[in-house]
C-alpha cells in the first residue's frame, strides 16, 4: 500500500521518511537493484580491478600489475589472431546480414503470396542455439562426406569448399553459419522497420511515376534510418559475444584460426588457470563494445537529461 | 446505354512477368539455402552410417533407420558416462522451468513498478539495468562464480543452524547447499542475465495499458500488490506469452552459462551435444550426431513454430540474444 | 466538349464486396468537383481508381478523351495531393518537388523553372531549402500541391487534404484553394466528408453513399433541391426537420399538423396521394416580423435554447416531435413561451416514404 503524507495534525505525529513512501514498488524493484548494483556493476567494476593483477588460479587481488597483463595480452598471438577474426566475422555479418536482411525484407514488402510460409523458413534459424547452427554447418561443409564431395560427384571434380580446414579462410565458414542463423532476424526488424512507412508515401512516388527500386534507395532506405541504427547496434552487440558458434563449428581450429576472444576469454579463466589474463580479455571486450555503444546512446539520447 | 470500345475492366496481368520471375525466383533459392541445414540434418539422421559414408548428405535415406535416434537419446557417451542425450534434456528442463517462472514473475513486477509506481531512482537503475544488457558476459562470469560459490556456503550456514532442532525432530538435516554447479545456480544466473530484456519488456507494455485503469483502481482503494494481481495479470497474457517464449528459447539455446556454471551430471542439452559431437575420438557416428544435434533443437523449434506470430513479437522486443 | 474526365459503368469489388456499383461520371474542364461523403462511402475509392491506384473490376476511365483504365497513374496525366502530404522527409522542399521531375528526365532548366513558378504561385520560395520536418501543417500541404503543380497536368486529384489540420487553418487554406483554382482554371476532383469544404469550393458535388452517387449537382441544386432523403440529410447543419405524413391534395397531413403546400415546385403535376415525409430547414423557418408575411404560419412552445453566438437553436415541439428552429443571435427566447413561427412551402422538400425521393 501506498504511504501517502499525513500532513500536519499535530507535533506528535511525525511524517513518514521518503524512504518509506511507495514501499511496495520499492521491494519489488529490490531484484532489478540488486541486479543494476551488485552484478552488472559490481561484479564488472571487481573484474576490471583483478585484470590489473597477476592472479593466476585464483583472485589476487593483492599481486597488483598495473598494465602488465594487458601488455602480454596484446603480446600474445593468440589473442591477436580472435580480434583480427572476430575483425572480419563482424564486418561480413554487417554487411551481409543488413543487405540479406533489406533485400528479402524489400522482396517480402512487395504483398507477396506465401508471405508467411517463406517468412517462417527465413527465420526459424534463429530459434536455433548456436551449438546446433555450428554442428549442422560443420557437417554441411564436411570435405570428405558434405557439400564439396556432393559437387564433385555431380562432375566438378576439382570443385573445392573446405573453408573449416583452412587457416586462411576459416573465418568465411563460420561467417556462412552466422549468416544463416541471424539474418532471418534482421530481415524481421527491417520489414517491421519498412511497414511503418505511411502507404501515401508509396502512392505518390507512384503517381509522380517514380520506379520501385528508386523509391526503396532514395526515399525508404533514409526513412528507415532509426531501424537500421537499431539493427546494427544488435549487430554489433552480438558479434563481439560470438561463441557458441566457434566452439562448436571448429573449436577454434583449425590450430587457432578460429580463435575468437570470447574464447580466449574463458580459456584462459577457466582452463589455462590464468585468471589476470581473462580479466584483461574480457576487459577488452568490454572497451570494445562501450565503442560503439557510447556513441550511439549519445547520439540516440544525448542533450535530452534521463529522468 | 454506353459502348464500350478499348480497355475496360482491370488490365491483363502475365503471371509469369520478368518481375515476378525474378523476386520468386530469388526468393526460391533463398529458402533452399535455409532449408539446406534441416533437410541434411534429418536426412542424415535417418541413414545408417555405410550409406553416409557413400558421400552424398543431399540424397534421402535409401534405408531408413530410427537407430541413430534411439542411440542419441539413450546411448551416446559424453566422457565415461553413456546414458545418451536424455540425462541433458531433463536437466534442460529442470533449469527451464523454474528459471522461466522465477524470471518472469520478477521481471513482469519490475516492469509494473516502473510503469505505474515510480520512485526517486528507478529510471536510473532501469537504464543500468538496459545498458548492463550489452556488456559482454565474460566480463561478469567470474565474480559470479565466487558469489555462487561463497551464497552457497553462507546458506548453508543459516540453514544448517536449524539442524540441532531438525534432527531432535527426527527430521535429517541440511547438507551443503551447493549453488556453484548446481542447477539452482544456474537458475540464479539465467534470472540475472533476463532480466533486463524482461523488465523492458514488461515495463513497455504496462506503460501502454491506459492509465485511466490504473487510476480508477487506485480510486477504489487496491494498492500495489492488488493491482498487480486483479488487473494487470488478468490483461497482459499476449505479453507474458511472449516473455515465455523469448525465455524458453533462450534458455534452452543457451551455453555459455551451461558450460561454466554446471558439472557434467548437471550438463543442460548443449553442452552435452558439443561433448558428444566435438569431443569423441576415433569413428565419429555422423547420424547418431546429428540425430542429436535434432533432438537438442526440437524444443525450441516447437515453440517457434507454434507460436508463429508472437515469435516475431518477441524478438522484436527482446533482440539482444547470446 | 470533351470532358476532363469521363467515368462510365465503374464497378469495384474487394472480394465479395461490392465497393463501387456502375459509377458514371462526366467531369467538364476546369471544373471543381466535390466527392462528399461519409466514411466508407467510397469516395477515396473512387478517387484512387482514377488516379489508377487501385484496378476496377468493370468499366473505363477516360482522362482527356483518352482511355486510361490500364495505364499506369504516372501516365494518366494527374497530380494528386494525399492527406498525410506524403512528403519525402528526408529531401528538402525543392528536392520534394523536384524528384519526379529528375525521374522523368526533364532537362534541369525546365525543371527550375517548373519549380520557380510553383513556388511561386503557391508562396513558398523562402521554404524552398527547408526539410518537411520543419514546416508547419499548412505550409507542407502548400508543398504537396506544389508536387502536384510541377508534373504541368490537367487534373488535379485531392484526397481529403485539410483533414489533417485544426480548423482555423482549415478555413485560410480551403480559400487559398479556390484562389487557386480560380488562377490555374485546371480541373480539380477532390474528395471530402466535410459540407463546408464542399459547398464553398465546388463547382459541382458528388454526394456519396454506399458506392453510389446519391446527386450530382452545383452547392445550390444541393440544398435547395436535395433529389432525395440522405442528401436533404447529408446537408445542412443544423440538420433539415423531417416529418412522416400524408400528402392529399397538395396538402401535407401529420396528426395535427396540417401544412398546405403553396408554392412547392411539384417535379410531376399530377403527383398521387401517398404516404410523405416532409424536410425544412431550421433557417429556413421565420420568425419575428417575418411570420406575418409567411404563407404557412402557426405557433410553437419552446422546449430548449441552445445559443451559439452568431445563431441560437431553438427545440420546440411540434406534434410531439421535437424542431428545430434557427433564429438570430440576438434573439431572446425563453423555455416555455409560445414562439410564432412562418413556414414557406416552395423551400421545404417533400420526398416520397418508400423511395425517398424527391417529388
Amino acid at each position: 500500500m501506498a504511504v501517502t503524507d499525513t500532513g500536519q495534525q499535530g507535533a506528535s505525529i511525525k511524517r513518514p521518511s521518503r524512504l518509506f513512501k511507495n514501499k511496495s514498488a520499492k521491494i519489488a524493484s529490490i531484484p532489478m537493484v540488486a541486479t543494476a548494483l551488485v552484478i552488472f556493476i559490481g561484479c564488472t567494476l571487481w573484474t576490471i580491478y583483478h585484470s590489473f593483477t597477476n592472479s593466476r588460479l585464483l583472485p589476487a587481488p593483492e599481486k597488483w600489475v598495473g598494465l602488465d597483463q594487458y601488455e602480454r595480452l596484446w603480446n600474445t598471438k593468440r589473442w591477436l589472431v580472435s580480434i583480427e577474426n572476430l575483425f572480419y566475422f563482424g564486418l561480413g555479418s554487417l554487411f551481409f546480414s543488413l543487405v540479406i536482411g533489406f533485400v528479402l525484407a524489400a522482396l517480402l514488402d512487395r504483398k507477396i503470396r506465401f508471405e508467411n510460409t517463406i517468412r517462417t523458413i527465413i527465420l526459424y534459424p534463429f530459434a536455433l542455439s548456436f551449438i546446433v547452427t555450428g554442428l549442422a554447418w560443420q557437417w554441411i561443409l564436411n570435405p570428405k562426406l558434405g557439400l564439396q564431395n556432393v559437387v564433385r560427384d555431380w562432375g566438378w571434380e576439382s570443385f573445392t569448399f573446405d573453408p573449416l580446414n583452412n587457416p586462411e579462410i576459416v573465418i568465411f565458414g563460420i561467417l556462412i553459419a552466422g549468416i544463416w542463423q541471424g539474418s532471418g532476424f534482421v530481415m524481421v526488424l527491417l520489414l517491421a522497420g519498412m511497414r511503418g512507412i505511411d502507404e501515401d508515401i508509396w502512392k505518390a512516388s507512384r503517381v509522380e511515376g517514380i520506379p520501385a527500386w528508386k523509391t526503396y534507395i532514395f526515399i525508404v532506405i533514409p526513412m528507415m534510418r532509426p531501424v537500421f541504427v537499431t539493427a546494427l547496434v544488435i549487430i554489433s552487440a552480438g558479434i563481439i559475444k560470438v561463441y557458441d558458434l566457434v566452439v562448436a563449428q571448429t573449436s577454434g581450429g583449425p590450430g587457432i584460426s578460429s580463435e575468437v576472444p570470447a574464447k580466449y576469454v574463458i580459456e584462459k579463466m577457466f582452463l589455462a588457470q590464468n585468471l589476470g589474463q581473462g580479466f584483461a580479455a574480457s576487459t577488452m571486450m568490454l572497451l570494445s563494445v562501450m565503442v560503439v555503444l557510447i556513441p550511439w546512446a549519445y547520439l540516440e539520447f544525448g542533450g535530452r537529461k534521463n529522468d | 446505354m454506353t459502348d464500350m470500345t478499348g480497355p475496360r475492366g482491370p488490365k491483363p496481368k502475365r503471371v509469369f512477368n520478368s518481375t515476378n520471375i525474378m523476386i520468386y525466383g530469388t526468393l526460391f533459392i533463398v529458402c533452399l539455402y535455409y532449408l539446406l541445414p534441416l533437410y541434411v540434418m534429418i536426412v542424415t539422421s535417418l541413414k545408417g552410417m555405410p550409406e553416409i559414408r557413400l558421400g552424398n548428405i543431399f540424397s534421402p535415406p535409401v534405408e531408413v533407420t530410427y537407430e541413430p535416434w534411439v542411440k542419441a537419446w539413450s546411448e551416446a557417451c559424453t566422457g565415461i558416462n553413456c546414458e545418451g542425450l536424455s540425462r541433458g534434456f531433463m536437466n534442460s528442463v529442470r533449469i527451464l522451468v523454474p528459471s522461466v517462472i522465477i524470471s518472469i514473475a520478477i521481471a513482469s513486477v519490475n516492469g509494473y513498478a516502473l510503469a505505474n509506481w515510480k520512485f526517486k531512482g528507478s529510471e536510473t537503475f532501469f537504464t543500468i539495468l538496459i545498458f548492463g544488457a550489452f556488456i559482454p558476459y565474460q566480463v561478469m562470469i567470474y565474480p559470479i562464480v565466487i558469489l555462487l560459490r561463497e551464497s552457497g556456503d553462507g546458506m548453508t550456514n543459516v540453514m544448517q543452524m536449524f539442524n540441532p532442532m531438525l534432527e531432535w525432530m527426527g527430521f535429517e538435516g541440511f547438507g551443503k547447499i551447493r549453488l556453484m554447479g548446481s542447477l539452482w545456480g544456474l537458475v540464479i544466473v539465467h534470472t540475472i542475465f533476463g532480466m533486463p530484456i524482461l523488465t523492458l519488456l514488461f515495463r513497455n507494455y504496462f506503460t501502454s495499458v491506459p492509465e485511466e485503469l490504473f487510476k480508477a483502481a487506485r480510486v477504489d482503494g487496491a494498492g500495489f500488490w492488488g493491482i498487480y494481481f486483479r488487473i494487470m495479470l488478468p490483461m497482459s497474457l499476449p505479453i507474458f506469452v511472449v516473455a515465455m517464449i523469448l525465455q524458453v528459447t533462450g534458455i534452452w539455446n543457451d551455453f555459455l552459462f551451461g558450460v561454466i556454471y554446471t558439472k557434467p551430471d548437471t550438463y543442460p542439452m548443449t553442452v552435452q551435444l558439443n561433448n558428444i559431437v566435438n569431443s569423441v575420438q576415433g569413428v565419429k557416428e555422423y547420424n547418431v550426431n546429428m540425430a542429436a544435434t535434432l533432438l537438442t533443437g526440437l524444443v525450441p523449434l516447437f515453440i517457434y513454430f507454434a507460436s508463429g506470430k508472437l515469435f516475431v513479437r518477441g524478438i522484436a522486443a527482446g533482440a539482444v540474444k547470446g | 466538349m470533351t470532358h476532363s474526365v469521363q467515368i462510365k459503368n465503374l464497378d469495384l469489388s474487394f472480394g465479395a464486396v461490392k465497393v463501387l456499383k456502375n459509377l458514371n461520371l462526366d467531369i467538364a474542364e476546369g471544373e471543381f468537383l466535390v466527392l462528399l461523403g461519409s466514411s466508407g462511402c467510397g469516395k477515396s475509392t473512387l478517387l484512387n481508381c482514377i488516379a489508377g491506384l487501385l484496378e476496377v473490376t468493370d468499366g473505363q476511365i477516360f482522362i482527356k478523351g483518352e482511355n486510361v483504365t490500364w495505364a499506369e497513374p504516372s501516365e494518366r496525366g494527374i497530380g494528386m495531393v494525399f492527406q498525410s502530404y506524403a512528403l519525402y522527409p528526408q529531401m528538402t522542399v525543392k528536392g520534394n518537388l523536384s524528384f519526379g521531375l529528375k525521374n522523368a528526365k526533364v532537362p534541369k532548366a525546365e525543371i527550375e523553372k517548373r519549380v520557380a513558378r510553383a513556388a511561386d504561385v503557391l508562396q513558398i520560395e523562402p521554404l524552398l531549402n527547408r526539410k518537411p520536418g520543419a514546416l508547419s501543417g499548412g505550409q507542407r500541404q502548400r508543398v504537396a500541391i506544389g508536387r502536384a503543380l510541377v508534373r504541368d497536368v490537367d487534373v488535379f486529384l485531392f484526397d481529403e487534404p485539410l483533414s489533417n489540420l485544426d480548423a482555423k487553418l482549415r478555413a485560410d487554406l480551403r480559400v487559398e484553394l479556390k484562389r487557386l483554382h480560380n488562377q490555374l482554371q485546371n480541373t480539380m476532383i477532390y474528395v471530402t466528408h466535410d459540407q463546408v469544404e464542399a459547398m464553398t469550393l465546388a463547382d459541382r458535388i458528388a454526394v456519396m453513399k454506399g458506392g453510389l452517387i446519391m446527386q450530382l449537382g452545383t452547392p445550390d441544386e444541393i440544398y435547395n433541391r436535395p433529389d432525395n432523403l440522405y442528401v436533404a440529410d447529408f446537408i445542412g447543419s443544423p440538420s433539415m426537420n423531417f416529418r412522416d405524413g400524408m400528402l392529399e391534395n397538395g396538402v401535407f397531413k401529420s396528426g395535427d399538423l396540417t401544412l398546405p403546400l403553396i408554392g412547392y415546385d411539384f417535379i410531376d403535376p399530377q403527383t398521387a396521394d401517398r404516404p410523405v415525409v416532409i424536410g425544412m430547414r431550421p433557417e429556413h423557418i421565420v420568425t419575428g416580423e417575418l411570420v406575418a408575411n409567411a404563407p404557412v404560419q402557426m405557433n410553437v412552445t419552446v422546449d430548449l435554447v441552445e445559443p451559439m453566438g452568431s445563431d441560437t437553436l431553438i427545440y420546440a415541439a411540434v406534434n410531439g416531435d421535437p424542431f428545430r428552429i434557427r433564429m438570430d443571435g440576438q434573439a431572446r427566447v425563453k423555455k416555455g413561451e409560445v414562439l410564432a413561427i412562418g413556414i414557406d412551402p416552395s423551400r421545404a422538400s417533400v420526398f416520397d416514404k418508400k423511395s425517398e425521393a424527391r417529388l
